[in-house]
């Protein structure tokens, strides 16, 4: 015992350089991706922070030479009556929209799905995947019309003797949540869907022979089986949704005054509207560290099986 | 698992070089054909601009072999072709030569450096002295150099649907002194005449200049007060007129005169209206601009040969018939030379033939504008083109310009915001107070003076 264990330490310090060597050779072919994530992923946010702090404008004489302003457009920003507002639609879009609507009726399509026969099973997958497949303009454009004034929806509530009322106008944020819960749900079903086929048929087996009913299997058996990918899912709508631009310039741009600008239209707004980009990137800044928070939330609660 | 991971660093590493590769390859081709890059606008269908570039173009091209001009008409609405015009300004490779830039950004766009200074040139050029003052002010920068050069002016009217005034027993002609007596006119219609928008005022964000100039500042005009006081240089916030405005706005929306917000607010609102709703009696009147008949006309976006008959156009009052009685606003559009442009000689060239007298008359008559230029004014075809052009030139003694300054285009966001409040029911005082803290946050406090 004790002559082996010199030799084996020996060994084990005769080993390592060797092996830190092997490891910086085998990292040699990241580096392009590296390189690439660097330069097109940290390059456009440290090149953002530098630019919150700077009254770049798009026309005028800030944008000839724009100055350094420091936090001045921080400070406006925190003290703007349009950002508290803005912030609180962002996080109702995405509670409502990817949270609740797109990761429930995602997993409940999911959890139904398997129960079906094939026929069904195809058919509610087309349907799913149809909403998926649609780029975001064409999407956006259909809830659109579905939603206006004298679109599909009040069609079919008039034919049942309802007036509706103007979506687009009178609720537009349920108008954008529920079109992002129409586009989205297919993402999460299919998530959800191939971390249900991953749950061993022996381990629900067993627990039935326990005597455990439906309840109890979701959340004894499926729900921690499946902790993972919902992390990631989470996660991933989240960070989706947040980002939406498209869906919500097209049905309302906004409005009426600021009742639907999230986070996104307000940089967008801000920047290419009104022209102040150094002021509307300082809304992007905000937005990113509030994505940044959410991921860190995530990734602590489901924490220590996660690893994404 | 390995493999597959090397095979996509490869890949990835493949797609780096190519894009490389692409980068070089546009920067070169050099030819000796020299290429102009000229930026417009085109909004809506038919445009009496495009006719008149393309007959430029096909000129300069013939007289100028080795030069190629490449128009490359915007289709967009006019407030996002001065966002894309920034960006394009922005970068040397994307940079237009020659830009049809709206008066009301000129100076704006010079201090942003995207315009080159062109008084030089102008000064030698013989045709400059045919231009009226008025439109070669409207070229200036801040620094007092000449950016621009105006293709032609408008003024603001109001235009009524004859058919709805009669059967709302107004008399005719349609003579408002105050707007009480628009009012007045607007109660009666909706009295009268069911299915009808009485009067409409463009308001709103997505209306951008349409709201602010059209919708907003014509009837501030026509108050004591000013958004901005040319002689101290200064904004003025905490104005009464600013707050009357808004309460007209606020009255004509709440009373029902103008449709629902819902549909106020909609960014196509203002060819709907000039196209579809006034000539069918939708809408009982509307301040507009003179260029309307271009669109009636048999070439224009929506012809409507009976317009002479159906239409009515009277002066603007003013708030209760003080000043000068009535009131207008101009703006208008202009051409310049992009700073960074690699041909200025070939581009001023090419500005001269866009507004030769023969063009600038094509498009005067074409596009119903006011001429600033005396010969095109003086033509015949010009003065016989259409029967409002005597009426709308007259409006020139009356008219208004917006604040020449290079703050304008941010603080006209405000305005619309402000109008976009009222109209979805903010008190007219809170979005007065809103507004004046949102320009003291562009302008600075040392540049605003309370108008109280």
């Amino acid at each position: 015992m004790t002559t082996t264990l010199p030799s084996a330490s020996g060994a084990a310090a005769v080993r390592q350089p060797r092996t830190r060597v092997r490891s910086l050779i085998r990292a040699i072919p990241l580096a392009p991706a590296i390189i690439l994530m660097l330069v097109f992923l940290l390059g456009p946010i440290v090149w953002a922070l530098y630019g919150s702090l700077t009254n770049t404008a798009l026309s005028g004489p800030n944008a000839a030479n724009p100055q350094f302003v420091g936090l001045d457009n921080y400070r406006q920003l925190f003290t703007s009556p349009t950002f508290p507002l803005s912030v609180v639609l962002t996080l109702i879009f995405v509670v409502a929209s990817a949270v609740v609507g797109q990761n429930g009726l995602g997993l409940g399509a999911a959890l139904l799905l398997r129960r079906a026969s094939k026929p069904v099973r195809l058919i509610v997958g087309l349907v799913f995947v149809g909403a998926w497949v649609l780029p975001e303009v064409v999407a956006a454009f259909a809830a659109y019309a579905f939603f206006h004034n004298t679109g599909t929806l009040n069609a079919l509530l008039a034919g049942i003797g309802i007036t509706g009322p103007n979506w687009l106008y009178t609720y537009p944020m349920v108008a954008v949540i529920l079109a992002n819960i129409w586009r989205g749900s297919t993402f999460s079903m299919l998530v959800y869907s191939a971390a249900l086929n991953e749950i061993p048929d022996e381990i629900k087996e067993s627990a039935s022979i326990d005597g455990a009913g439906g309840f109890a299997m979701f959340r004894l058996i499926t729900l921690p089986m499946i902790r993972r990918a919902m992390a990631a899912n989470l996660l991933l709508t989240t960070l989706l949704t947040m980002s939406v631009f498209a869906l919500i310039y097209i049905m309302t741009a906004g409005g009426p005054g600021f009742d639907s600008t999230t986070l996104p239209l307000l940089a967008y707004q801000e920047a290419f509207k009104f022209s102040r980009v150094g002021y509307g990137t300082t809304v992007a800044v905000v937005l990113l560290a509030i994505g940044a928070v959410f991921s860190v939330i995530y990734v602590r609660l489901l924490k220590p099986e996660v690893d994404i | 698992m390995r493999s597959h991971s090397q095979r996509l660093t490869a890949v990835l590493a493949g797609v780096a070089v190519l894009a490389l590769a692409g980068c070089s390859s546009a920067q070169s081709g050099e030819s000796d054909q020299t290429t102009l890059k000229v930026v417009y606008l085109i909004e809506g269908d038919a445009s009496p601009l495009d006719a008149v570039m393309q007959q430029a173009k096909a000129e300069y091209e013939e007289a100028n072999p080795e030069v190629t001009v490449d128009l490359q008409p915007l289709k967009s609405s006019a407030d996002d072709y001065f966002t894309k015009l920034a960006l394009m300004n922005r970068s040397e490779a994307t940079a237009p030569d020659v830009i049809y830039e709206d008066s009301f950004q000129v100076k704006s766009d010079a201090a942003a450096g995207y315009l080159a200074p062109l008084d030089d040139r102008l000064a030698a050029w013989e045709d400059w002295g045919q231009f009226v003052d008025a439109a070669k002010a409207a070229g200036e920068g801040v620094d007092g150099n000449i950016y621009a050069v105006s293709l032609g002016t408008d003024t603001q009217g109001l235009w009524y649907n004859k058919d709805v005034f009669e059967a709302a027993g107004i008399p005719l002609p349609f003579e408002p002194e105050s707007w009480d007596d628009l009012l007045d006119a607007a109660e009666k219609i909706k009295a009268n005449v069911p299915d009808v928008y009485p009067w409409e005022i463009y308001a709103g964000i997505q209306l951008a200049e349409a709201g602010t100039m059209r919708g907003f500042q014509t009837f501030l005009s026509g108050t004591d007060d000013s958004l901005f006081n040319e002689e101290t240089g200064k904004w003025v916030v905490n104005s009464q007129g600013f707050e009357d405005t808004l309460e007209l706005i606020s009255t004509v929306y709440g009373e029902g005169y103008s449709p629902e917000a819902s549909i106020a607010l909609d960014p196509a609102l203002t060819q709907t209206v000039w196209g579809t709703w006034l000539p069918e009696g939708k809408v009982g009147m509307v301040v507009d601009g003179s260029w309307l008949p271009s669109g009636w006309a048999d070439t224009g976006a929506t012809p409507f040969p009976e317009w002479t008959e159906k239409i009515g156009w009277a002066a603007i009052p003013t708030q209760d018939g003080g000043g000068a009685g009535t009131t207008s606003m101009s703006g208008g559009w202009t051409v310049a030379m992009g700073s960074k442009t690699k041909h200025p000689d070939e581009a001023f060239d090419f500005i001269t033939t866009l507004l030769s007298e023969q063009n600038a008359l094509k498009f005067a008559v074409e596009g119903t504008q006011i001429a600033v230029r005396d010969d095109v004014a003086a033509e015949p075809d010009y003065t016989g083109a259409n029967p409002t052009v005597p009426f709308f030139t007259d409006q020139v003694d009356v008219t208004h310009f917006r604040p020449a300054t290079p703050d304008y285009p941010q603080i006209s966001q405000q305005i619309a915001i402000a109008t976009e409040a009222v109209v979805n029911g903010t008190s007219p005082a809170d979005a007065a107070k809103a507004y004046d803290q949102a320009v003291i946050g562009i302008v600075g406090e040392d540049n605003t003076e309370s108008g109280r």
